[in-house]
């Protein structure tokens, strides 16, 4: 089954308003809260049961996350979302915010209540005009039937959720980043610990979470934990919406249930675009390390299996190439992006992307030497672990990963001068 | 505060619960190298150079920026720790110049001290080195960016320590630069500062540049003269000349810094235009002459004038910054021919209290307690300029605390004021007495009749009140005078106040004084109305009288009234009409060469050993750091001469510690005798001010500060400081 | 002795129309009233829209002094967001992601096309100052690879066609007005 959880509204004909949105169930979750038939303690519960993962990149539950947040301790405390969506590959939280905006509302007032928070923040991306539009206009519907503001439903729980913007960085995907963005500063992480939890915006204690993990929120709720857990497989609850690209013949979303293999998913996007050959898949963003066609036609879509194949699930960003790409330059992009985004902070990001991406850019240059390779793999490995941000990692692995996996193009092209696949 | 027990390299300590692995090894002696972390700056934990391995944690992580937790284990040498240092030094070094050999950090760099341990001796980066544009931060800091590691310890400076955002770091990635704001000047009055933070050759000494490197230079260590904290220094000279000035370590006063006023000032010796031997003026002309002449010249002439009038017709003025020793000889000297006009108060308008009489001036408590307080109530003062060090650890306790002004100018403050009242001047005093009377208000059982009747008609409003209130809230309060407040009319009026205040509110107070020794020169005697530690004298002429009324002979020493005075113009005329000056100085320019008689040339700071009494009552002694040029002689020496020129008694002193250990056991006996303030007359308020500010000016306060080149280069320097620069966060 | 009455906010109203700054008195009130800063990148937004695209020296500064914030705190925030241009761009701004999904569906291309129809290389802007071409990573509508932004507008699975109908489309709003619009009026 399809789109089930974020994109329920989507066959809908204005998906985006609170009318469809109410239609499917929608806040019928914040309701129960209001009625005082689901508490806390219980939210969390069913969370954990659910085992709803971080839909940002890192996987990290979302129940256990939340439990973390000092609900008692007085002062103010924040809700953040993370719309920042950077990460290349990633577009799904664009369709969230463009064509089911209610849902990301209910699951951050959810959020608000459970944390005790009574202001939310939606970060999105400075290049969202469009969703950001939308999220304007369903807070404006949401606000105007006390579904958020100030005595939510007459009761005293009060919630307030303001949209902002950024600029154009990809590091404020990163959440240290994004807390220091939204303060107004360059997006610089921060040392953690302190983790936000503890010390977030403005110094309070705050959450974050990735738009497709509170969008899941409201349907965990309606439908009970269990129920999402056998959307998905054990340790992986769910649907997961995958953001297809690159070589197939119908890219774009596919909200599927964890655990589906990569070759169906291949077929709902149509397949290899005019009936190429597969040659690789990066699946979870750019990030993650590229994985040969014949490892992932033998995977299932989903944290576990993907991770122990040697790569990520990240994001959900699957990029499918065919043979005609040359994994130099393919490597070469990619070491671009990271030495462009890397915010200048700390030592080994910002003087290893640098070099990373010097010395592959080198070599397409036909200017490569032998040495250039492990010289390579031990750059990437010295940034690994040793930076601030995991950008440093982000930057690291998938150079990593296109060496293991396909060295002998870069081999090729250093003594030939040109390269393999192109010729 | 909770204590646990870790191990590093082997070694078992207890360490504070909350304290950082570095900071720890740091206090135990074990080395671990960094770039980004400063103890006195937040920590950024950004350089990654700090990598250590602590058991059970799978990757190597920074001691800067990883707390301490009971039973913890560190290893700083492991090959896991080492890998991690190596490899953020190669990072740190490709886009780092190769130019040791011209840098002025050269041989006291940490980047190149650090790269002979950890980076790799053939460097694996052969693609192209980033270059940064320099920038041009004024007369004061040479900047090199290209060589910046982008620590951003000179950032964290201005931001955390100043209070004042001037460097930032614009850009991202391999782009960052460390700069200001397009291109402005640095013009903070402790801007430089960031050179001695800065790890590497990118922010430099101006003044120094190229002059020396490092392992040429020897370190004496000196205490500072330009502002009444007596921050300790390091001057570091080559074969005589001094090259540089630097701060000494001393928490109590300076902690690690020192104001730009402090650090440079020295170029006035180096550069200025100096008297290089005793010159007599005949017949309008300067003369160049041996010691003995001018000495002669000069006993001959005061024991006419002095003998002609009694001692009424001559007078000594002595400057801010001359030694405890040469003020207590200078007076010695006078009162040995009976002659009791002498002062250094050349910028007090109220000698009301000089039959008084205590010992000493300033603060009456540890200066380092101001960063600790919950409450400060700043009275006339201009903080930031005449004691630039001690604002910023009243910047630190608005961390927590308030801080609250009653200023007759719109002060630059590098934090935010909690309350704020700017009286015209002429009503400094009233305003005042207003919060005493809302005190009073608050503690009507702690008054007494005589206090209520006195402050019969001062109305308070509510500004007061919560002034008040906040002294009598915080659990440490003090009320601070500045110098402001000591050149006021009423000053003697308003440092009743203080002490009333302070008394029914629980809190410490105390005032700053101007330039460096006023402490010891009141102690040593160089006032009219005592002799050395409070010592009976028969009341003398004091500065305002001198300057103003004209007298037949002067003896200047270090100091020039007619600019630095608050009667600069009376001073001139003065001198000019004078029969005979004597002046004791360091130079042989401006207007002293009309009005003197006779110049004999005087050491100048670092140049001479001596003591300096700071706010806080801290004798600290100092062994001159070169010799003084051409046939310069310390003013002691000279004085001493002078003494038994006069044949006067108990003048034979072989060195300035003999003379400072008379005074000062002189002192032991006497004690600070301190007398209550009286009452003062009833209130009103003073007479009109033509200025609505009058301060000397950050960097005029004395003849050195102003024949500093570099200094008097800085934007501060031409206009009296007042900008719109208030702290913003 | 400054005048404590001096409105800070002058340099700005003087800078951009009422409504602008309205706009910007709107993001003010999302964050906690004592925190200054949070507001920065709204406020340059704002300004820089007003501006054709780009930011000086003196607007930067006058928002600094509109929001009581130290200079440099803007200029740092300038500079490290790519949406911010601090040299003089065309008054439409072509960005065009050449990240990997773009790339793998040819955005080399839609570059090349761009450079060749508008005859300037990437970065540059056209002599009547009206595109400038921007390379953009990823604006994630990877899906629609490849895509430009231009005008807040996203234009995805771009072809040949579709570009030099964007291209005229936006050339059509710089002709000259033609006679009978102005008469009506
Ligand atoms: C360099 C970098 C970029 C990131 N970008 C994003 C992003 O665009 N969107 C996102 O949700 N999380 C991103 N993350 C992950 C966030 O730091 C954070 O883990 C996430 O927002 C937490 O939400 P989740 O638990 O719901 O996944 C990024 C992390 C890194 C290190
Ligand atoms: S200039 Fe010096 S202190 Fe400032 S960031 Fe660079 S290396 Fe650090
Ligand atoms: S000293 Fe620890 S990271 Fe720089």
């Amino acid at each position: 089954m399809a789109n089930e959880v974020c994109f329920r509204t989507l066959d809908l004909e204005t998906p985006w308003s609170l009318e469809a949105y109410e239609s499917v169930g929608g806040y019928s979750s914040l309701r129960k809260i209001i009625a005082g038939e689901l508490d806390h303690e219980k939210i969390i519960d069913e969370l954990k049961l659910s085992a709803l993962r971080g839909r940002g990149g890192a996987g990290f539950p979302t129940g256990l996350k939340w439990s973390f947040m000092p609900r008692n301790m007085p002062g103010q405390k924040y809700v953040v979302c993370n719309s920042d969506e950077g990460e290349p590959g990633t577009f799904k939280d664009r369709d969230i915010l463009r064509f089911n905006p209610h849902q990301l509302i209910e699951g951050m007032a959810i959020a608000g209540y459970v944390m005790n928070a009574t202001v939310g923040y939606n970060y999105m991306r400075g290049e969202f005009y469009e969703p950001f539009d939308r999220m304007e206009q369903a807070l404006k519907e949401a606000r105007s039937k006390n579904l958020i503001g100030d005595n939510i439903l007459g009761s005293d729980f009060c919630f307030e959720l303001h949209n902002h913007l950024g600029g154009g960085a990809y590091i404020c995907g990163e959440e240290t980043a994004l807390i220091e963005s939204l303060e107004g500063k360059k997006g610089q992480p921060r040392f953690k610990p302190p983790f936000p939890a503890n010390y977030g915006v403005f110094g309070r204690p705050t959450n974050v979470n990735n738009t497709e993990s509170y969008a899941s929120v409201p349907a965990i709720l309606e439908n009970g934990g269990q129920w999402f857990l056998d959307l998905g497989k054990p340790n992986n609850g769910g649907t997961k919406i995958f953001s297809v690209s690159g070589h197939v013949t119908n890219p774009g979303n596919f909200e599927i249930n964890l655990g589906t293999p990569f070759k169906d998913l291949l077929e709902m996007a149509g397949g290899m675009l005019a009936g190429n050959q597969l040659k690789a898949v990066i699946p979870g963003g750019s990030s993650s390390p590229i994985l040969p066609a014949e490892v992932m036609m033998e995977l299932t879509m989903d944290y576990d299996a993907i991770g122990k194949a040697g790569s990520m699930l990240g994001s959900g960003a699957v990029m499918v190439i065919d043979e005609s790409v040359c994994m130099v330059e393919l490597a070469a992009r990619t070491a671009h992006f990271y030495y462009e985004e890397s915010c200048g902070q700390c030592s080994p990001c910002r003087e290893g992307t640098g070099w990373m991406s010097r010395v592959i850019h080198r070599i397409l240059e036909g200017e490569g030497k032998p040495e250039d390779i492990d010289n390579l793999d031990r750059v990437a490995g010295n940034i690994m672990g040793r930076t601030i941000c995991a950008l440093g990692d982000a930057a690291a692995m998938p150079i990593k990963g296109f060496l293991k996996n396909y060295r002998h193009e870069f081999e090729y092209m250093i003594e030939h001068k040109r390269s393999m696949v192109k010729g | 505060m909770g204590k646990v027990n870790i191990e590093i390299d082997g070694k078992k300590l207890v360490a504070d619960v909350g304290s950082m692995i570095i900071e720890v090894a740091d206090d135990a002696d074990i080395y671990i190298p960094r770039f980004c972390y400063h103890k006195k700056l937040s920590v950024a934990a950004n350089c990654r150079m700090c990598m250590v391995d602590v058991s059970n944690l799978p990757k190597a992580v920074p001691a800067c920026a990883t707390p301490v937790a009971d039973g913890m284990v560190i290893q700083t040498q492991t090959p896991k720790a080492v890998d991690a240092q190596k490899s953020v030094m190669e990072f740190l070094l490709i886009n780092h110049p190769l130019d040791c050999p011209v840098c002025d950090q050269g041989g006291e760099c940490e980047l190149q001290d650090l790269s002979v341990g950890y980076g790799e001796d053939v460097s694996r980066y052969v693609e192209g080195k980033r270059v940064v544009k320099d920038k041009d931060l004024g007369p004061l800091i040479s900047t090199d960016m290209t060589r910046c590691i982008h620590c951003t310890r000179c950032v964290r400076f201005g931001q955390e320590i100043v209070g004042i955002r001037e460097m930032g770091a614009t850009g991202r990635g391999e782009h960052v630069e460390i700069g200001t704001y397009i291109e402005s000047t640095m013009d903070s009055e402790v801007s430089a500062n960031i050179i001695d933070l800065c790890p590497v050759g990118a922010l430099t000494a101006k003044p120094s540049r190229y002059k020396a490197r490092a392992w040429e230079l020897r370190e004496s260590p000196s205490i500072a003269a330009h502002d009444c904290l007596g921050s300790n220094v390091n001057v570091h000279h080559r074969r005589g000349e001094i090259i540089r000035v630097v701060p000494r370590e001393n928490e109590a006063i300076n902690e690690v810094w020192l104001s730009d006023r402090d650090r440079f000032s020295y170029q006035a010796l180096t550069d200025g235009k100096r008297l290089l031997q005793p010159k007599i003026k005949k017949n309008g002309q300067w003369e160049s002459c041996d010691w003995q002449t001018a000495l002669n010249f000069a006993m001959t002439e005061m024991k006419r004038i002095i003998g002609a009038s009694n001692g009424d017709n001559f007078g000594a003025i002595i400057g801010n910054n001359s030694t405890t020793e040469e003020s207590y000889l200078a007076q010695k000297i006078l009162r040995g021919l009976g002659c009791n006009n002498i002062d250094f108060r050349t910028r007090r308008r109220d000698f009301s209290a000089d039959d008084k009489g205590n010992v000493r001036s300033g603060l009456n408590f540890p200066l380092q307690d101001l960063e600790h307080m919950d409450a400060t109530l700043l009275v006339a003062g201009d903080l930031r300029h005449e004691q630039p060090l001690a604002t910023l650890r009243v910047r630190k306790s608005t961390g927590f605390g308030k801080a609250m002004a009653i200023n007759p100018f719109d002060g630059e403050y590098n934090f935010r004021l909690s309350h704020e009242i700017q009286p015209e001047p002429h009503l400094l005093a009233n305003e005042f007495a207003c919060v005493l009377s809302a005190v009073a208000a608050k503690k009507d059982d702690a008054i007494s009749a005589e206090i209520k009747e006195w402050l019969s008609g001062v109305e308070h409003n509510k500004v007061h009140s919560e002034m008040a209130d906040e002294l009598i809230a915080g659990e440490q309060t003090c009320i601070l005078l500045g110098v402001y407040a000591q050149e006021h009319p009423q000053a003697e009026t308003i440092n009743w106040l203080g002490e009333q205040v302070a008394k029914l509110t629980d809190s410490k107070w105390g005032y700053m004084t101007q330039g460096c020794n006023a402490a010891g020169n009141k102690l040593a005697g160089a006032v009219p109305n005592q002799s050395e530690v409070g010592g009976r004298a028969t009341l003398g002429k004091n500065a305002k009288q001198m300057l103003n009324e004209g007298l037949k002979g002067y003896l200047i020493h270090n100091c020039e009234p007619d600019v630095e005075s608050l009667w600069s113009e009376q001073a001139l005329e003065n001198f000019n009409n004078a029969e005979c000056v004597i002046a004791l100085t360091s130079y042989d320019d401006g207007r002293m060469l009309d009005y003197a008689n006779v110049m004999l040339p005087i050491a100048g700071n670092f140049e001479t050993s001596g003591t300096f009494i700071n706010i806080e009552g801290i004798w600290q002694s100092f062994a001159a750091a070169v010799a003084a040029p051409g046939d310069v002689r310390p003013a002691w020496k000279i004085l001493r001469v002078l003494g038994n020129l006069f044949e006067l008694n108990g003048f034979d002193y072989e060195s300035s510690i003999q003379i400072r250990d008379e005074l000062r056991e002189k002192y032991e006996v006497s004690g600070d005798k301190k007398v209550s303030r009286k009452m003062p007359e009833v209130l009103c308020s003073s007479e009109k001010f033509e200025a609505p500010r009058e301060s000397l000016g950050l960097y005029r306060v004395d003849p050195m500060v102003r024949r500093a080149e570099a200094l008097q280069k800085t934007p501060k320097a031409s206009t009296h400081p007042i900008s719109i620069s208030r702290v913003k966060t | 002795m400054t005048d404590l009455n001096y409105d800070k906010s002058l340099h700005l109203k003087e800078l951009i129309p009422q409504s602008a700054i309205d706009e910007i008195e709107q993001w003010i009130l999302k964050y906690p009233a004592e925190r200054k800063r949070p507001p920065i990148m709204p406020a340059l937004k704002v300004v820089q829209e007003h501006n054709g695209n780009y930011l000086t020296t003196e607007m930067m500064q006058a928002v600094a002094e509109y929001l009581d914030v130290p200079h440099v705190a803007v200029y740092e925030v300038a500079t490290f967001y790519t949406m911010f241009n601090l040299n003089e761009m065309g008054k439409h701004v072509l960005s065009v992601c050449t990240n990997l999904s773009c790339s793998l569906r040819g955005s080399d291309k839609v570059v090349e096309h761009l450079q060749n129809r508008l005859n300037i290389k990437l970065g540059e802007t056209t002599k009547d100052g009206v595109f400038t071409i921007k390379e953009v990573e990823c604006m994630a509508a990877c899906g629609g690879a490849p895509m430009l932004e231009v005008d807040k507008v996203y234009h995805e699975n771009l072809t040949e066609e579709k570009i030099d109908k964007i291209l005229s489309d936006i050339a059509a709003q710089h002709m000259p007005a033609k006679e009978e619009d102005n008469n009506g009026k």
